[in-house]
């Protein structure tokens, strides 16, 4: 492709990233087409969010506008919002309702499977005007995508070549996705975070758990996540998705103080404590030591679980420049008022005005201003060691990054070999 | 009191509310609560769809305390000033000395450019109790209807 020539990787192994590549426009649609409309898994949301025949939801995939939604009989579809006609948007509300999709335009109906059943005035009138007489409804469908959901959570694909969903997904995540939906979800509600910056930046950021302990002083001190901190990071048979997990009770302040200072690290602040510490009060509810765990998936989507804080992130493209993370909330169907109260409170440290977490819109922003004329110039990727890509058992590490690089080089057909090393 | 002036004292509440998160006086801001306060950040289309999750949850002074500490010595954020525009104040009246006012909000962020945008704009759904003479909030609710944040959420709105 046209990236070839422009820019250079010039390690095999992915340790050095071209800056170009996080601000190049032609690219960006690239991706749109081989990525997210790839032989990937793109996550939409959980299906309690639609649970009754005729809900819908309408989410994105990557930026292309999605509907998804449940038919009288229970089946989900989903369906590129845009008429077959003019190309207006169908389902304008977000969430809803419906019997049929009809565009407000010229009001073509659409069943919920995403079939053509109306066109108004078809015949024209008295003899006049009207459509061709040849013109066949079933020839104008919505642009349907295949659905698949795990566990409750819905996926979709735009590729007959996509494996499917479970052999996309492989088997950590399959087991990873279990755990933390191994009871009935209920949403606790959404919030969203619009950030100035190229999307890979945020799928760089949480494949990459060595910043949390750097980045997010925060979660350093009062212990919810460190790089003295057993735990690591575990990726698939492909490398592109990765699950970085914490064992919060594996080390103690003393330690943990003692490591900062000796690195140089100013993250680990003694003096600081909380006159209310009760959002720390986190609860084991999955039968491990796992305190915290960051699940990317590829391309969409990173489920976090900080204490018993509970979300997914959603990846929504907006331009070469910008993304919306659109965050969903959720505890369990069986949580006592107690235990939601616990959620909330603990969701002050996650989202747009996390304690922890608001860090990472302002660290996306600030690599994404400064590389835009830096094309030709790479980023170093060597935490955790440089060549073989795989599961690590540190946090001080950046090899899930290299991951996720390998597998979009892989779909956007990129070569790295290493010519300008 | 009169209504007349328990709005006043309401109004300008807000006016000092406002001009002490913009002049970034936080410590002395924490003084317009009550010691029995709770203060909320929650997006619109949450509370019209019934659902609980904010974007900010302090339940008590020492959370609303706890905030501004970390704004001040753990959270990095992008370095900005902010300004409030607040308008159309209503005040709803007094039950058992809890007085209710709603107000209109506009945060504008400048950044070290001098690029202005606006950050956030919703509403304030406040009450307001008499302190020994000093109105303070008691309950601080911000509906803001820019629930897509723009960057991060580090000041309060």
């Amino acid at each position: 492709m046209r990236n070839e020539p422009d820019y250079v990787w010039p390690r095999a192994d992915f340790t050095r990233i071209p800056f170009g590549i996080y601000h190049d426009a032609d690219v960006y649609v690239q991706e749109q087409f081989r990525v997210f409309r790839g032989p990937t898994w793109s996550y939409l949301c959980f299906d309690v969010e639609i649970p009754n025949p005729g809900d819908f939801k309408c989410v994105y995939v990557g930026d292309t506008p999605v509907v998804v939604n449940r038919d009288q009989d229970g089946a989900l579809h989903a369906f590129i919002n845009r008429c077959a006609h003019r190309g207006a948007t169908v389902r304008r509300e977000e969430f809803g309702n419906a019997k049929d999709h009809t565009c407000v335009y010229h009001q073509w109906c659409y069943s919920l499977k995403g079939e053509l059943m109306g066109v108004p005035f078809r015949r024209g009138v008295k003899g006049k005007g009207g459509m061709p007489k040849d013109f066949r409804v079933t020839d104008h469908s919505l642009h349907t995508l295949r659905v698949e959901s795990f566990n409750g959570v819905i996926f979709a694909s735009f590729s007959d070549d996509a494996p499917s969903l479970v052999d996309f997904l492989d088997e950590p995540i399959c087991k990873h996705l279990k755990r933390l939906t191994h009871k009935t979800v209920k949403i606790l509600g959404y919030q969203r975070q619009f950030i100035h910056g190229n999307w890979k930046l945020y799928t760089d950021n949480t494949r990459d758990p060595n910043h949390g302990g750097l980045l997010h002083p925060f979660q350093v001190t009062f212990g919810i996540a460190r790089l003295t901190h057993g735990g690591g990071a575990v990726l698939d048979k492909r490398g592109c998705h990765n699950i970085s997990m914490v064992e919060g009770d594996s080390d103690s302040d003393e330690d943990a103080s003692k490591a900062y200072e000796d690195s140089g690290s100013g993250a680990y602040m003694a003096d600081y404590r909380l006159n209310d510490a009760s959002m720390l009060a986190t609860q084991k509810e999955f039968g491990d030591e796992i305190t915290l765990s960051i699940m990317s998936i590829f391309p969409n989507v990173v489920f976090q679980q900080i204490g018993n804080c509970l979300a997914t992130r959603q990846i929504r493209c907006k331009g070469v420049d910008a993304f919306e993370l659109y965050w969903t909330y959720y505890g369990y169907e069986d949580d006592d008022e107690a235990m939601t109260a616990h959620r909330l409170r603990q969701a002050n440290m996650a989202g747009p005005g996390g304690l922890i977490s608001m860090e990472d819109g302002e660290a996306i922003e600030i690599v994404h201003r400064a590389i835009k004329r830096e094309a030709d110039q790479h980023s170093v990727v060597e935490y955790g060691g440089r060549g073989e890509i795989k599961t690590q058992d540190t946090l001080i590490t950046e090899v899930p990054m290299r991951g996720f690089w390998a597998y979009y080089c892989q779909l956007m057909g990129i070569e790295a070999n290493g010519a300008a090393a | 009191m009169t209504a007349a002036d328990a709005k006043e004292a309401c109004s300008d509440l807000l006016a000092e509310y406002a001009y002490l998160i913009d002049a970034d006086r936080l410590e002395v801001w924490l003084d317009l609560f009550a010691d029995e306060c709770t203060y909320q950040i929650v997006p619109r289309e949450n509370y019209v769809r019934g659902l609980p999750l904010q974007l900010m949850l302090c339940e008590n002074k020492n959370m609303l305390r706890d905030r501004v500490i970390s704004l001040r010595q753990a959270n990095i954020y992008n370095i900005h000033v902010d300004r409030h525009l607040i308008s159309a104040i209503r005040y709803r009246g007094e039950d058992n000395g809890v007085h209710t006012v709603e107000a209109n909000y506009a945060v504008f962020q400048t950044n070290q450019d001098g690029q202005s945008r606006l950050f956030s704009v919703g509403r304030y759904l406040d009450t307001v109790v008499d302190d020994d003479g000093t109105f303070k909030f008691k309950d601080k609710l911000v509906i803001a209807d820019t629930a897509s944040v723009p960057t991060l959420l580090a000041t309060p709105l």
